[in-house]
């Protein structure tokens, strides 16, 4: 650690870690409700408050993991100490505690008892997909990102100025600007999706994507000591990523009730959305086979080559075969939704936070990395099970995907919903083993932490 | 020359080009959207049943014109599915009142507990939106 404020990282980090750990747990309940099996632990909860759980506090962990990340990065970057580690501290109290609130509302409330009780009749934001947070939450989580965005702004613009900390600056203050149109919920139904979009798909093919290419870059740049290339590349990828995302958005516009010609719009621009993927792998690939290279955690090295080519697959190749507009007309609101969904996010930003942590975490809790060591051995063995698993599980569901649309879009048959689904079932089945396998990966990556600090290895 | 070859150019110009091209598209998105939503029939009542479609996350296992979850069939055209104008609305009024039907191994809806006066609201911006334009999405009556 070159500057001791980059200590902060260290709580998010944990947080991430936690909360992730959460977050598959109720994945493999939802998993299990598909089945299903009336087991009191599993119907204790219902479908849609597990689901609440699940991809709001995905959205939250993934912040933590960013914002670790960051503040990991900025001060080395900037080379100088961190603005205010204080307020860093005390806003990971305010989002912990605004995460905590949440999920024990979907977990003990109904939802419509949770809206009541903090008054979302007054502003109704509530109830729509990933913004099914309280009012009040979303007030709480807009300031924590703008306290964020503030202190890293101030780090940055009195320090140095490189490509990889001003890409993060713009990755979260335009993540923080963007999370104004949670506000904004029109009676109109079709208005409030078109907005809506607005967020989601600028966050995650947008401020996002931007953020995820500059940790990538930053841990190559550790892996490599090469920063012109890395920059040379990152120009590259962000130049990309700019140029397709903002009409890519076109891809949500397709049948929600807006004018047609989207359809073109967003089809030609997802195409081109891949790319941004594409040259990340060639990025990877051409620096991996350094000779010169004095850095040797494997660990490390396997997230950050394995990150983009999973990327690649679930954000890029599954992306684009789904956003084509005749495609989507068949495959929107299906099983293949799930499955390119779950495979883009792990891929994407799941093992682009991981591989921070694997990178800066050893550092933070002053640990020496010992090539082939238990802790190290239990960290790739809980990598491959989460890949591989997730890759399967994304296989599963994509094929119970296609059958869904088979039997219900392209037949005459007079089969209702829920009997197509109980066609399935067997691939349900093999996708929450999946899901346990992947528990099971969650639990190894955590005990590698614990290992580490009871035999420092 | 050195100034197209420096990032944060290449970077501005292209925001701008798209932003401005996004913004452009919106607007003439949004000036032809009245002909394709028929917000001229949106009543108080279907905003207050857009309100309970929010406060009771149907989209936690619904879509809804193909986004939610994918755990209960798709809502957009399910007043047309039920009967429409005949039968529709006593159809899924009914439906929701004899949730959860306790069959075995059956995935379960809950009971909510709607008024008479919320059911209606809500089956009012069911209907609504089943009326929007949308290029013949879903494909199938079935969702």
């Amino acid at each position: 650690m070159l500057y001791s404020s980059q200590a902060v990282a260290k709580p998010y980090f944990i947080a991430a870690i936690a909360l992730f750990a959460v977050q598959v747990l109720f994945g493999l309940l939802l998993g299990m409700q598909y089945i299903p099996v009336n087991l009191p632990f599993i119907s204790f909860i219902t479908f849609d408050a597990a689901r609440l759980i699940h991809t709001n506090l995905l959205i939250m962990w993934l912040l933590f993991g960013f914002m670790g990340s960051i503040y990991y990065i900025i001060p080395e970057e900037s080379e100088q100490e961190l603005y205010n580690p204080k307020l860093a501290i005390q806003l990971f109290w305010v989002f912990l505690s605004l995460t905590i609130i949440t999920f024990l509302g979907y977990l003990l409330l109904s939802y419509a008892t949770f809206a009541k009780i903090t008054g979302n009749q007054f502003f109704p934001t509530m109830g729509r997909e990933y913004l099914e947070q309280p009012t009040i939450i979303k007030l709480g989580l807009f300031i924590v990102l703008c306290g964020f965005s503030y202190n890293i702004a101030m780090t940055v613009l009195h320090g140095r100025k490189g490509m990889i900390n001003l890409l993060l600056l713009a990755g979260i203050v335009g993540t923080t600007i963007i999370f104004l149109m949670a506000f904004y919920n029109p009676s109109n139904l079709v208005v409030a999706k078109y907005y809506r979009w607005w967020l989601i798909h600028f966050w995650i093919e947008g401020t996002w994507e931007l953020i995820m290419e500059a940790i990538l870059a930053y841990v190559i740049y550790k892996i490599t000591g090469d920063r012109k290339i890395v920059e040379k590349w990152l120009y590259i990828i962000v130049a990309v990523t700019l140029t397709t995302t903002i009409l890519g958005i076109g891809h949500h516009y397709y049948w929600i009730g807006v004018s047609e010609y989207w359809q073109w719009v967003g089809t030609v621009f997802s195409i081109f959305e891949i790319l941004p993927f594409f040259f990340m792998v060639l990025f990877v690939f051409n620096v991996v086979n350094c000779t010169k290279c004095q850095y040797s955690n494997k660990a490390v090295k396997l997230w950050a080559l394995s990150t983009p080519i999973m990327a690649f697959l679930g954000a890029g190749v599954l992306g684009f075969l789904h956003t084509l507009a005749p495609v989507n007309y068949y495959s929107h609101g299906t099983q293949i939704t799930s499955a390119h969904s779950h495979l883009a996010f792990y891929s994407t930003y799941v093992m682009i936070v991981l591989t921070m942590i694997s990178y800066a975490m050893p550092i933070l809790r002053n640990r020496k990395i010992v090539n082939g060591g238990l802790s190290q051995r239990f960290e790739i063995l809980a990598f491959w099970l989460m890949t591989v698993s997730m890759f399967f599980m994304a296989l599963f569901i994509a094929i119970a995907g296609i059958m869904q649309v088979y039997i219900q879009r392209a037949t005459d048959l007079a089969l209702p919903f829920i009997e197509i689904q109980n066609s399935l079932m067997i691939l349900y089945w093999l996708r929450s083993i999946g899901g346990v396998v992947f528990l099971i990966g969650v639990i190894i990556y955590i005990t590698k932490f614990l290992i580490a600090k009871s035999n420092n290895l | 020359m050195k100034i197209l070859t420096k990032p944060k150019y290449i970077y501005y110009s292209s925001l701008i080009v798209f932003v401005f091209l996004l913004l452009g598209l919106t607007i003439h998105t949004m000036i032809v959207l009245p002909q394709q939503d028929h917000r001229e029939n949106l009543t108080p009542q279907i905003i207050q049943g857009k309100l309970i479609w929010e406060e009771h996350n149907c989209i936690g296992c619904h879509t809804l014109l193909g986004e939610g979850a994918y755990f209960a069939p798709e809502l957009s055209n399910v007043y047309e599915r039920r009967g429409g104008s005949h039968g529709g609305t006593y159809f899924i009024k009914a439906w929701l009142k004899a949730m959860p039907t306790n069959i075995p191994s059956r995935r379960q809806m809950p009971q909510f507990n709607l008024t008479e006066d919320e059911l209606n609201a809500l089956i009012a911006f069911l209907k609504w939106t089943s009326e929007i334009n949308n290029s013949s999405w879903p494909p199938s009556k079935k969702g």
